[in-house]
């Protein structure tokens, strides 16, 4: 009975191998199409991670409940349905309350239906495994995604613009010595070249010889 | 028509739907492995979002936009909301209709393109093509347009991918470099030269 650590128990390890070891950006390659775009603040980027993490978890809660009931060779349709109609309440919820951000991350919100991601984990893991442990899942995969967009936006806002979460935080003294944004953060190829060496840095440390 | 040529360039070049907004990244890394098969996922990209991007115009513009239903007499409903859901749809009948009428009619492009087409079905570039079109206000001949230059952008980055991922083969990478990681750090190069195009008008 000495494996009942934490980090043992089936739902701790359900939780951490999509947030690090089988991250499903740096590692599975899926979901990148949205991750980069929002990452030019930290701002967006947060709102992202928790907008993905939530509709990725309750996909699996809802599809692992009905896991018993939807026939196998509609099953992609009835998954889209259920990702479609969580993203909708996702969109119009940031819409409601928190317009800014929504107009900034603009078409990103509604393409998290096409996250492969989500679908991906209704799909593999969803289907042949209970609700809370499907839930758990989502959560680890939320997280994983989130973590990789936080990443790249802090070194994105940090570098580009000098502030963090729109608070400045480069010194005066350092501007004042030459120093400048750096512009080409602000611009697409940065977010390519942060993420390449963020999954170089993982896999790295994730591999042995 | 100055300007439909510009959009046209826009939308290849400067606001490439892959290097400038990051969409089809997914089947994008996959795929550009093997050359042969880029070339042919992109044929059936541009297919694909010529077809749903002007398709979703008529639909979102006749049923969905705020007041479009008043050729039935509903002027006062806004079902945009829906505009998500009906896309997707939209996008996977339409790419299980080509399959079908594919398979029917052309054995030899059945072989090249079938494969292909259930993937697009959750290619994001597809749903970001007809969503863009939407937020940027397009007219119905514009939305053509754009439906085939953002296609023909897309088909053009990965092909180059493809044919830079040949040569890397023979790299030799740090450890944990290889696959992933500089892929990525070849596309975010590879859209510094596209945004290159970004000062030209017409």
């Amino acid at each position: 009975m000495t494996s009942m650590k934490l980090s043992r128990t089936k739902a701790f390890q359900t939780f951490a191998g999509p947030a690090w070891r089988e991250n499903p950006i740096n590692m599975q390659m899926l979901g990148i199409c949205s991750a980069l775009a929002v990452t030019v603040q930290l701002k967006t980027a947060l709102v992202m991670a928790l907008a993905m993490t939530f509709v990725v978890s309750f996909s699996n809660l809802i599809v692992s409940a009905m896991r018993g009931v939807i026939p196998s060779n509609i099953r992609i349709i009835v998954e889209l349905a259920v990702i479609a109609s969580l993203v909708i309440l996702t969109d119009e919820f940031l819409r409601a309350y928190m317009y800014e951000v929504s107009k900034l991350l603009s078409v990103f919100v509604g393409l998290i239906i096409t996250n492969c991601i989500i679908l991906g984990r209704a799909e593999g893991f969803a289907l042949y495994n209970p609700p809370h442990l499907a839930f758990i899942d989502g959560l680890g995969n939320g997280a994983g995604y989130g973590s990789v967009l936080v990443f790249v936006a802090f070194f994105r806002e940090l570098l580009g613009s000098g502030t963090i979460l729109g608070v400045s935080v480069v010194p005066q003294a350092l501007y004042d010595a030459g120093y400048e944004d750096m512009g080409i953060m602000l611009l697409a190829p940065s977010a390519f070249i942060i993420i390449g060496l963020m999954a170089w840095l993982q896999k790295y440390l994730t591999t042995k010889d | 028509m100055v300007d439909l040529v510009s959009l046209f360039l826009n939308s290849v070049f400067a606001g490439n739907i892959l290097l400038a907004f990051f969409l089809g990244m997914c089947s994008f890394v996959a795929v550009s492995r093997n050359l042969e098969a880029s070339i042919g996922l992109g044929f059936a990209v541009i297919f694909v979002l010529s077809i749903t991007v002007p398709l979703n115009w008529l639909i979102f513009h006749y049923l969905l936009a705020p007041g479009a239903l008043a050729w039935a007499g509903l002027g006062g409903f806004d079902l945009s909301f829906l505009k998500l859901i009906v896309f997707i749809a939209v996008i996977a009948a339409m790419v299980q209709a080509l399959e079908m009428i594919i398979d029917r009619f052309s054995a030899a492009l059945y072989a090249n393109l079938g494969i292909f087409l259930p993937l697009i079905a959750v290619n994001c570039a597809i749903l970001g093509g007809s969503l863009f079109m939407v937020e940027r206000d397009y007219s119905f001949v514009e939305s053509v347009v754009y439906g085939f230059g953002a296609g023909v952008g897309w088909m053009l980055a990965i092909i180059a991918m493809a044919a830079a991922r040949i040569k890397l083969r023979y790299a030799d990478l740090p450890r944990g470099l290889e696959g992933f990681g500089i892929t990525m750090i070849v596309t975010g190069l590879m859209a510094m030269a596209f945004m290159m195009f970004s000062g030209i008008t017409m």
